[in-house]
């Protein structure tokens, strides 16, 4: 609705004003060929004056599905769009422009309330290989320092080459404490450990790393689930958060990944990295969609900073602005 | 189920064609309707899949139906001709410099597993009889350089560095004359993951490239990846001229789609596929394997070479048979089963059989403790009963169960999973009714 776009618009007025240090910047500029790709073509196809019809419909799926989004997510939203439009009788192409991005909106922020993070937290972070875990944890790291929080790394991927290591130089950027076993050890008794330095220490947030795995392995899940039973056990008076991380490029293979992790650990949250990239990430709104997991921060980059909380106002407009 | 597996999708697909007596527009069509979707939900490129579908239908309405096949069959060859052509005709192996060291350049985005695959690369060329050096040329991400090392010597590969301060077409450069004078016949070298949009660090791969002009450059893709990848490979291509591709992560239960979008943006041929977390876990790519997996028939040659290693050939020969003919009876099964468990995890060896669903997989995902006990619960069978297995009443199973130590629940179960396995076997029968047994290619439709 035009109400819709006016609001996002004043909010960001009052956003960008605010934001002496630019981070509503740093988001636009992570974001830009992402929307540059998708809000350019959608601005093409909705030209003034076209009109609102079968091949109109076509092209707008096309973008859902090149964005990631997937085939029955991308028709369902194409569904409510006609049904919408022919509710409302729709004859102008700009007003279902729109229509589609209030649609996605509404899938992005049904039942959602926003994240809070009250210490004593665990923050275990899970996923697939490379998807960025690691990185995002130096970025998470960060942010909570900078909030005056107490934070503790705990090193439980001790699977792959060097990752301890990895981590390691994070916490010293950081400037905060790690808790690390050596490499081949139990990862299950590395966040006992950290758990137990953690109380000791009064720390606020702890971060766990693992190791990536892919869902399909029953092992690897079967070790995960291990580590998350020890979370459950021994910080039963903490508040625990499990975030998968999610590359953007990843395709439709994305929503088994939310799944199986879902299963095993209880995602609460998806945290989407590379959209620095031209990868879309349009499969959280099918995540959200089908198992109502809300994302919670995206990567825009290498750096510390590269990172910000996910909003889905700020999302949707800026790939549709 | 949305996760139907393409393979499952187009058995579906051509099962509905199948039996029907012509081949009209109106099939074909309703056909490509299905076969764009499962190629969509596969994540191969939107454009792809446009332009793919529009040769097929074109070439299927042209055509005459061969008087040995019926219509679905046509439609069927047509398809798998048309895919198998669009992911090249023939396997391509790694150009080795006559004057070496041979210089192999390791490309691709953040994350995509460009330092496990050059490890994995290097222990399979060892094992080829070459001594390869392994150059660490990531000066960026943290600990990148550390694990390159322990990469290295855990497959007793020597790992060369220069730290992260020096630049990496500096320590290419360098690495070069280290092999030379060391007698190291390829040298692989793994740069740091980066965008295709990132200006800089494309520019410093291209100045990598100019300095030690790479035999092969070999860009490393993620098989997870989604319509992106059309972006990604035509970026890096431009801007270095790949000379082909490595699919990795292909053990998880990604669809692969993004092996036929590389292909068709590159033309550069998929060289190699990773699909494992050990050093082994490295197969040469196969494209009408890979083809005939997509379209159903699993990837039969796989499996047969991955057991022949274990198992002689004449057997599994005889198992391919079996297979194909039905016969398949629980003596084979423990053959199998005990030839399988030396050869790495079963459910990756299912996976290779036509027609199998991992989702309906579940039913017979076997573990080595299950194995110990379905081996327990077959010997404790007549000579009969494993050739018959519908024989078996509740007294028999009763007396199974002594002799084996096991449970009446856990002997129902075993033959349970039996017949979901014969039932598998069938679909694939079906498939491959007309397929010739033992060659390379399998057209099963000929
Ligand atoms: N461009 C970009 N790169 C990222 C982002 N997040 C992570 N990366 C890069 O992706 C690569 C992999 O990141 P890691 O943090 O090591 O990923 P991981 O999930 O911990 O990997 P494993 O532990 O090996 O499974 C690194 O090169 C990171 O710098 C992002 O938001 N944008
Ligand atoms: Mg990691």
């Amino acid at each position: 609705m035009l109400n819709f776009f006016k609001k996002i618009k004043k909010d960001n007025e009052i956003i960008e004003k605010e934001d002496k240090k630019g981070l509503y910047q740093r988001l636009k500029d992570g974001l830009a060929r992402t929307r540059d790709n998708f809000t350019a073509k959608i601005d093409d196809i909705l030209s003034l004056g076209r009109k609102v019809d079968d091949e109109l419909f076509e092209e707008l799926e096309e973008i859902l599905i090149l964005a990631d989004v997937g085939v029955s997510t991308t028709e369902k939203i194409i569904d409510n769009l006609k049904e919408k439009a022919k509710e409302q009788k729709v004859k102008d192409a700009e007003k279902i422009k729109e229509l589609l991005a209030e649609e996605i909106y509404d899938i992005m922020e049904a039942k959602e309330t926003s994240l809070k993070i009250t210490p004593p937290t665990l923050i275990l972070i899970v996923g697939v290989n490379g998807v960025g875990k690691t990185t995002t944890i130096g970025k998470l790291a960060n942010k909570f320092k900078r909030e005056g929080k107490r934070v503790l790394l705990v090193a439980a991927d001790t699977f792959r080459a060097a990752a301890i290591d990895q981590l390691d130089v994070w916490a010293g950027r950081n400037n905060c404490e790690i808790i690390r076993h050596e490499e081949g050890s139990d990862p299950a008794s590395v966040l006992f450990d950290g758990i137990k330095a953690a109380k000791s220490r009064n720390v606020d947030v702890i971060l766990c790393d693992t190791a990536g795995r892919l869902h399909n392995k029953k092992n690897l899940m079967e070790e995960l689930k291990k580590i998350y039973r020890v979370a459950q056990r021994e910080f039963n008076e903490g508040n625990i958060e499990t975030f998968l991380v999610l590359d953007a490029t990843t395709g439709q293979n994305a929503i088994q990944q939310a799944k199986i992790f879902k299963e095993a650990t209880d995602v609460t949250g998806i945290i989407l990295t590379k959209l620095d990239g031209t990868a879309k990430g349009g499969i959280v709104i099918s995540i959200k969609s089908e198992l109502d997991i809300p994302v919670r921060f995206i990567g825009v980059g290498e750096g510390i900073d590269d990172f910000q909380e996910f909003d889905s106002e700020k999302f949707v407009k800026a790939l549709f602005e | 189920m949305a996760f139907e597996s393409l393979t499952g999708k187009l058995q579906d697909i051509f099962k509905k064609l199948r039996g029907k007596g012509k081949l009209s527009e109106k099939d074909v069509k309703e056909a490509m309707k299905e076969v764009k979707i499962a190629l969509l939900e596969a994540d191969v490129n939107f454009k792809v899949v446009k332009e793919f579908i529009n040769n097929v239908t074109e070439k299927s309405l042209g055509q005459e139906v061969m008087e040995s096949l019926t219509p679905a069959q046509h439609v069927i060859k047509i398809v798998n001709d048309e895919l198998t052509a669009l992911m090249g005709s023939k396997e391509s192996k790694i150009n080795f410099s006559d004057k070496p060291p041979t210089v192999i350049m390791m490309v691709g985005l953040q994350g995509s597993g460009k330092t496990t695959t050059s490890g994995k690369l290097a222990n399979y060329l060892k094992s080829k009889g070459k001594s390869p050096v392994l150059v660490a040329c990531d000066i960026y991400r943290p600990a990148a350089i550390k694990q390159l090392q322990v990469v290295g010597s855990s497959i007793n590969v020597p790992v060369f560095s220069m730290g992260d301060k020096t630049s990496p077409v500096d320590i290419a450069k360098t690495s070069i004359d280290f092999a030379k004078n060391n007698n190291y016949n390829v040298v692989i070298i793994d740069t740091a993951g980066r965008l295709h949009v990132d200006e800089e660090l494309m520019d410093e791969l291209k100045n990598i490239k100019d300095a030690v002009n790479p035999d092969e450059i070999l860009l490393v893709v993620d098989a997870m990846t989604g319509q992106d990848v059309v972006n990604v490979a035509e970026s890096f291509n431009e801007k270095l001229d790949i000379d082909g591709v490595i699919l990795t992560k292909l053990d998880g239960d990604t669809r692969g789609g993004a092996a036929l979008s590389v292909k068709a943006v590159t033309h550069k041929p998929i060289k190699f596929i990773a699909s494992g977390e050990k050093f082994t876990d490295i197969e040469v790519f196969h494209p009408d394997r890979m083809a005939s997996r997509i379209l159903g028939m699993g990837d039969v040659l796989s499996l047969i070479e991955k057991a022949q290693a274990q198992i002689d050939e004449k057997k599994a020969l005889e198992l391919q048979k079996k297979i194909l003919e039905q016969q398949f009876s629980f003596d084979d099964f423990l053959e199998q089963l005990q030839g399988l468990k030396n050869m790495g995890p079963i459910d990756q060896l299912f996976s290779m059989i036509p027609g199998v669903n991992m989702s309906k997989l579940k039913g017979i995902n076997v573990s080595d403790k299950d194995i110990k006990r379905i081996e327990a619960i077959i010997q404790s069978m007549t000579k009969e009963e494993r050739q018959n297995p519908s024989i078996i009443n509740g007294s028999r199973k009763k007396r199974i169960a002594a002799g084996s130590g096991t449970s009446i629940q856990q002997v129902n179960s075993l033959l349970k999973q039996f017949e979901q396995t014969k039932k598998m076997m069938k679909q694939f029968t079906d498939m491959g009714k007309n397929m010739k047994i033992g060659k390379r290619k399998m057209p099963f439709f000929k």
